[in-house]
């Protein structure tokens, strides 16, 4: 809500300036977000009337004046503005005067003409206006006075951003009550005195939706001049509380709104047909608003209707129709109290909204219906005249106002500082909240202007906002000392983060909602977690995978020319599960580009499968991982494995498959990875094992085998017919060439052995590894010659 | 006899020219060997007479320890010099980069996260977590927030067939947290949230931290003590100005604001507040015996002041020239 702080000041005037009258604002609840001067600092000028105009001699486009400022002489001026004219009221800068911009104002001579000051623009003024030349001062304007004090220049803007519960605020009258609350200053409300009927016409109201509407007053006032213009002091606080001024009628409506908080609405009486009923509105039922657009009432709205036809949107707008025009010379002016939930959630689905609905849903006052409707009348006749008819008033059913009990020792609990009762009792007097003392504490009758006051928090709020929240203590707080768990079985959430950073991973943020296409190539899933209303269509759906992400920050950095990428992502994926979804957390990493940085130390040998194993191979250390060969949709089958621990799959390694690579436009493959990062985190609390103290023994053995036989399967044969005393079997080397025949490999083995009781004979080491080689032997592996 | 002297200094001339171990055995053998000219003197020694016999054999065996100790400072010297030389064959550009990978590291958003999670655990703060794609009643209805609250719009919210919802906040995960456990109640939560926006200031994608104290006597005199130090032990500033100023939210009552004063005035960093009584009785915790304090803020946010980011958007651009900054 944007407001003038003279207005504010015309209500209650404390003796503190604009800079502490925000803070305390801001401290209090209703944050001051912008506080900004009316106009640029500036002196020197005054109201000047236009006495003489003649031609420049030396100059087609200016004029030379003269004009009483005042001074008691006439001033001879070089002016410029083409609407300068005999008669007018203008700003005058005197020689002295300091424009905005520290321009600073002489006697000076222009084209060898005397010009003893500056007419002025609002442009130049920093208050613009909309005609193009001297701004142009009403003729009453009195000459002399500084131009700051007979435009009210010396004023601030104050935007303060009130939250959802605190509508009483959305008013000079609230702002002004709150003030004096929390200041103490004197509150001098406008005075409102009501305005005697001098005709009898009235309107019939019929309220058929008595749960949200619960005061109906109306109004007939006659004979008015729709045209007569906005006085200039309306208009002022009007703009500068953001609202343009449009007519009188409609400007009257907006000043009350702006001024007591109830939004009014005046009809043309003229265009109605019959009395006025409130009710929900008709199936079909359609209405062209103020605002022109024609809009498909829903059921739960509610509407202003006459015996034919709905007239607005009760609460909200009201219709184009029935609308005072300039032409209107009777009007019916409604002021009203409409339930929140009657209003809530109507505009937005609407697509629009007003002051009016904005104060409704939030809730007005439900007892300021008629001090409203009789400033209204007042202005309105006061500005456009006309005869004003009895005021009438419909009741429908009015919010209910239970009492709310306070306990002095719950503020204490609650806040952490005593209060005494005395301290709470002033508080709440203070705020303007009827209450008398229990036993233990208060009992509190909510005023018609609070929607907020419904339980105990909701006063202790009260009482700690105007106690001040700066003045709770902030004593460090004493809590029973627990230590926090620490399993050993599970590493901490860091861990495995860090550790791929160690391995030169760069961890990267992408976002969950993806293409759909990306949930295609990547997981072949047809079926994604869609959003209803994503934000774009390349985010429309939830990923299953990290793959698209992370192929995704690859090809954003080949675009930024990066020779080497290597990044992971820990995030959740998402699937449907049943009814439900299953949302684990992964960890996944991406390696493109040469092994290791540019450097003079390595060849600059490309990353490959095995490299990126070794790095998930850390990642789950100590406990190893069995590697099975894969078919996924995003790598190349012959270059991907899953990953196993404990016999269970826990994710994916391996190239992307050469589609994607030609898909994705990309230079070559990477190597991906993908984990489940509950499993990595689990870890195994270690139980010690006695070392052995007698000498192991090493034997290698270099089996050639064919090419379609895995190192895995050979090596699982090699484990299974181990006899215990083989306590390690290694690959030191895989060799293919010279002296293996073509389409074999030869793998070498290192076998260590060693028994915890007794040095190892040569007999049982030659029957130990012959066993592992007759093992080897059902893989058609045969001794290396 | 007399020619003792004059081997002697021959003997160690040829020593003293001598670079080579194996020459320098060579020379050694020459006079000290089974036919050295000193062996040969010393053989001799039987013909002298019995009287001559002991001076002679004293003044060869001074000439033979003249040469050995001569000989044994040639070979050193000599192995002094080869290593010297080996050294310095052997020396390095040791200003030469090292060999293979230094660390990456990790997103600032996340460096942020671990130092705020490691501040709180030290106050004894647990580390919870939860779903991304939640409900609406923990969500929305259990943290008392009404039915037709702005919030639970399309326009705020992103929403997923059959009626769930990307979680808009942390909170969630505190109604999760205090319906499986119960108070004393420590946490902290970090992660992702979601909400329909975006521009230089707003990513649909953020990240937010909860907190939440909920134990008998919690007051809002110690959310106050939290929050100042953590800020201050945060931004490591223990004279940083921290206020609260009264606000608005459905799931805490007094609620507040929290600004910290920076160089160009005060800045809101995070919201919080008693946890409305509701709340507790919506996760079946009694508000009339336990009482506690929420806090949430956005981690983005504080990634920004603390690293001097002035662009949100820098966080999800992945570019890896930003990132390596952080490392």
């Amino acid at each position: 809500m944007q407001f003038s702080e003279q207005w504010l000041r015309s209500w209650v005037n404390p003796s503190i300036d604009s800079d502490a009258l925000s803070y305390l604002l801001t401290m209090a609840g209703l944050e001051v977000e912008e506080a900004e001067a009316a106009a640029p600092a500036f002196t020197g000028v005054v109201v000047a009337e236009v006495k003489e105009v003649a031609k420049h001699e030396n100059a087609d486009r200016l004029r030379v004046t003269k004009v009483d400022a005042g001074t008691g002489e006439l001033v001879q001026i070089v002016c410029g503005a083409p609407n300068v004219a005999v008669g007018l009221k203008v700003p005058c800068a005197l020689p002295g005067a300091v424009l905005p911009g520290d321009f600073k104002i002489k006697p000076t001579k222009m084209r060898g003409v005397e010009s003893g000051g500056m007419l002025c623009s609002g442009k130049e003024l920093g208050v613009p206006d909309e005609v193009d030349g001297l701004l142009v001062l009403p003729v009453d304007a009195p000459v002399g006075q500084s131009i700051r004090d007979y435009l009210s220049l010396d004023d601030s803007l104050f935007t303060l951003k009130i939250t959802p519960n605190r509508a009483d605020s959305l008013s000079i009258k609230g702002i002004a009550r709150e003030v004096a609350a929390l200041t103490g200053a004197a509150l001098s409300p406008v005075v409102i005195a009501p305005v005697a009927p001098v005709i009898d016409d009235k309107l019939a109201v019929a309220i058929d939706a008595p749960a949200a509407c619960g005061r109906y007053v109306g109004r007939i006032i006659k004979n008015i001049n729709a045209a007569a213009p906005t006085p200039d002091w309306m208009r002022r606080r009007l703009e500068r509380s953001g609202l343009r001024s449009i007519s009188a009628a409609v400007d009257i409506t907006n000043y009350v709104l702006l001024e007591l908080g109830q939004p009014m609405h005046a009809f043309d009486l003229a265009k109605l047909q019959g009395g006025i009923t409130v009710r929900m509105a008709k199936p079909d039922e359609k209405l062209v608003c103020l605002n022109e657009k024609e809009v498909a009432l829903a059921e739960d709205m509610l509407v202003i209707a006459d015996d034919a036809k709905a007239l607005a949107i009760g609460g909200i707008m009201g219709g184009l129709e029935s609308s005072v025009t300039d032409a209107t010379r009777d009007v019916f002016l409604e002021s009203a109290f409409f339930a929140p939930d009657a209003i809530a959630g109507r505009a937005r689905s609407l697509g629009f909204g007003s002051d009016s609905s904005y104060r409704f849903e939030r809730g007005v006052d439900f007892a300021l219906q008629h001090e409203a409707i009789e400033r209204a009348t007042q202005l309105l006749i006061d500005i456009c005249g006309g005869e004003a008819g009895p005021v009438t008033e419909t009741v429908g059913e009015l919010p209910a106002r239970g009492e709310v009990t306070v306990r002095t020792a719950r503020v204490a609990k609650l806040l952490g500082v005593v209060l005494s009762a005395e301290q709470i009792a002033d508080i709440l007097t203070r705020l303007g909240l009827p209450h008398r003392a229990t036993a233990d504490g208060f009992a509190v009758s909510a005023p018609s202007f609070r929607f907020d006051i419904a339980i105990e928090e909701d006063l202790i709020e009260e009482i700690a906002r105007v106690y001040g929240y700066d003045a709770i203590p902030s004593d460090t707080p004493r809590s029973g000392m627990r230590m926090l768990p620490l399993p050993e079985e599970r590493r901490p959430r860091e861990a495995p983060r860090h550790l791929l950073a160690g391995r030169d991973y760069q961890e990267v943020v992408t976002y969950a909602f993806v293409e759909e296409k990306w949930e295609a190539d990547f997981a072949a899933n047809s079926d994604p977690v869609r959003l209803i209303n994503p934000i774009a269509s390349q985010m429309s759906v939830m990923r299953s995978t990290l793959i698209g992400g992370l192929v995704d920050v690859l090809v954003g950095n080949l675009h930024r020319k990066q020779p080497r990428v290597r990044v992971f992502e820990l995030a959740r994926v998402f699937s449907k599960a049943g009814d439900g979804f299953d949302q684990p957390e992964r960890i996944g990493g991406l390696a493109w580009g040469p092994r290791f940085a540019e450097q003079w130390g390595a060849k600059g040998e490309r990353v490959d499968f095995y490299d990126v194993k070794a790095d998930v191979e850390a990642l789950l250390a100590p406990r190893v991982a069995e590697f099975r060969k894969v078919s996924h949709p995003a790598l190349h089958p012959g270059r991907s494995a899953e990953v196993l621990v404990d016999g269970q799959v826990i994710g994916v390694i391996g190239e992307l498959h050469p589609r994607w690579v030609q898909g994705y436009d990309l230079p070559s493959a990477p190597v991906l990875f993908e984990l489940d990062f509950e499993a990595v985190l689990s870890a195994k609390l270690v139980k010690a094992q006695p070392v052995s103290k007698f000498q192991a023994v090493r034997r290698d053995l270099a089996l050639v085998v064919d090419e379609a036989v895995s190192y895995g399967e050979l090596l699982a044969l090699l484990r299974a017919a181990a006899p215990a005393i083989v306590t390690d079997i290694g690959l030191f080397d895989v060799y293919r060439g010279k002296g293996v025949d073509e389409g074999k490999k030869s793998l070498a083995f290192r076998i260590q052995l060693q028994d915890a009781a007794k040095t190892l004979t040569d007999e049982e080491v030659e029957a130990a590894i012959a066993a592992l080689l007759a093992a080897a032997n059902a893989k058609g592996a045969v001794l290396r010659a | 006899m007399q020619n003792v002297d004059a081997i002697v200094e021959s003997g160690l001339a040829a020593l003293s020219g001598v670079t080579d171990l194996v020459e320098l055995e060579q020379v050694k053998a020459r006079y000290l060997g089974k036919s050295g000219e000193l062996t040969e003197l010393l053989k001799q020694l039987g013909k002298l007479p019995a009287e001559e016999r002991k001076a002679a054999g004293a003044t060869i065996n001074v000439a033979k320890e003249r040469f050995t100790d001569a000989h044994n400072a040639r070979r050193d010297a000599i192995n002094s010099a080869k290593l010297e030389a080996q050294l310095a064959a052997e020396a390095l550009d040791v200003t030469l980069p090292g060999r293979g990978s230094l660390p990456s590291g990790l997103h600032p958003v996340t460096l942020t996260l671990e130092r705020i999670s490691e501040l709180f655990r030290s106050m004894g703060f647990e580390v919870a977590d939860g779903p991304e794609i939640e409900t609406d009643f923990h969500n929305f209805q259990a943290l008392n927030i009404p039915e037709n609250h702005p919030a639970r719009a399309m326009a705020d919210t992103f929403y997923v067939e059959g009626g769930n919802l990307l979680r808009t906040h942390t909170s969630p995960i505190q109604v999760r947290y205090m319906l499986n456990n119960e108070p004393p109640i420590k946490i902290v939560a970090p992660g992702r949230v979601y909400r329909v926006d975006s521009d230089a200031t707003h990513s649909p994608m953020f990240h937010q931290m909860e907190g939440l104290w909920v134990e008998e006597g919690v007051s809002f005199a110690d959310l106050k003590a939290v929050i100042t130090d953590w800020l201050r032990r945060f931004f490591e500033r223990d004279d940083l100005q921290v206020r609260f100023r009264p606000s608005f939210f459905p799931f805490t009552e007094p609620s507040a604001e929290v600004d910290v004063l920076g160089e160009r005035g005060w800045l809101e960093i995070g919201g919080c507040g008693m946890v409305h009584p509701n709340v507790l009785r919506n996760v079946n915790i009694d508000p009339e015996k336990y009482t506690g304090f929420a806090f949430g803020f956005g981690l983005d946010r504080f990634a920004m002041l603390r690293y001097g980011v002035n662009d949100l958007r820098l966080f999800f651009d992945n570019d890896l020239t930003f990132l390596k900054q952080f490392n």
